[in-house]
């Protein structure tokens, strides 16, 4: 009889998608559903990731503009020299965050159950 | 005082079992020299034993295999009672279960392979309920399953492939002799 037979196969097909299915669901995080906006360390705003909706935040330098979408958000415009929180572009999963520092504005997103204890600036 | 003797009378079953037995611990103590990156992922090489125990023997004489192998081995490598002692007897109790059933299903369809498969997966699923009930938070397992899931897949099927071979072969090599000598 031979070695592989057709059920082998089918266990072998199973096995593997429980694998994929494994990595995916332990290695990809979990989805974001919220988003907490700070502005000089003070929570302003914490909305759901549920429909588009935008925010201008004023900091010492200027607004921040932050842009949400279903199951994304990101800062759209922000007046900081080096703008490394635009380029971050799009946040999704839980424990994402885009910190703008000189406009002391941060954008993070959380999930189901926290990904760390605490953020500090 | 007439000194008394307890006799138990040996069967031919249990002389195989203990053979058997003998095999699958020697394959155990070979492994535990096999270094590996992550605690935990073994070819689990005994399996192959005790596969080819169930296939030919039935359910009860692999179950007696496997518990003496891991008893044994765990008094060869001195881990008795350690926690991998109890990891390792999880996953043998767990494989076994899942065994039992697995053994039923079409030989016309399923061959070694598919028991292979289903046995590692359910050691190492045997292992982590354990451990997760015991020794590890939760979280820190799931991270770790994708890992120990592949090296299921992966050991469970060159097992099945290696027991596949060793049924196939020709029974002059002395495999199906009563005696069972050593592939």
């Amino acid at each position: 009889m031979a070695i592989l037979r057709a059920g082998d196969i089918g266990v072998l097909l199973g096995g593997s998608g429980l694998v994929v299915a494994l990595a995916l669901h332990a290695w990809n995080g979990d989805p974001g559903n919220t988003v907490v906006i700070r502005a000089a360390g003070q929570i302003v705003q914490t909305t759901a990731l549920t429909h588009p909706q935008r925010f201008a935040i004023d900091g010492p330098l200027g607004i921040t503009r932050i842009e949400i979408e279903p199951g994304r958000a990101r800062v759209a415009a922000d007046p900081s020299p080096r703008q490394l929180c635009v380029k971050q572009g799009w946040l999704t999963r839980s424990g994402e965050a885009a910190l703008c520092l000189p406009n002391q504005v941060s954008l993070e997103i959380r999930g189901r159950s926290p990904s760390h204890d605490s953020l500090v600036y | 005082m007439t000194p008394s003797f307890i006799e138990l009378p040996v069967s031919a079953d249990d002389r195989r079992i203990a053979r058997l037995a003998a095999l699958a611990i020697g394959l155990t103590l070979a492994e535990a020299a096999i270094p590996s990156p992550i605690p935990g992922v073994k070819p689990g090489l005994a399996n192959i034993v005790i596969l080819l125990v169930l296939l030919q023997y039935g359910w009860r004489a692999a179950a007696w295999v496997s518990g003496l192998r891991v008893l044994a081995g765990a008094l060869l490598l001195g881990t008795l009672f350690a926690p991998g002692f109890w990891l390792s007897a999880a996953g043998a109790l767990v494989s076994l279960l899942v065994l039992a059933p697995a053994r039923l299903l079409p030989s016309r369809y399923f061959g070694p392979i598919s028991l292979s498969v289903l046995a590692a997966f359910g050691h190492i699923g045997g292992q982590l309920i354990l451990a997760g009930l015991w020794l590890l938070p939760v979280a820190a397992l799931l991270k770790l399953l994708p890992v120990f899931a592949t090296a299921a897949l992966v050991f469970g099927t060159v097992n099945g492939v290696i027991v596949a071979r060793l049924l196939a072969a020709p029974v002059a090599s002395g495999r199906q002799s009563p005696t069972c000598t050593p592939p």
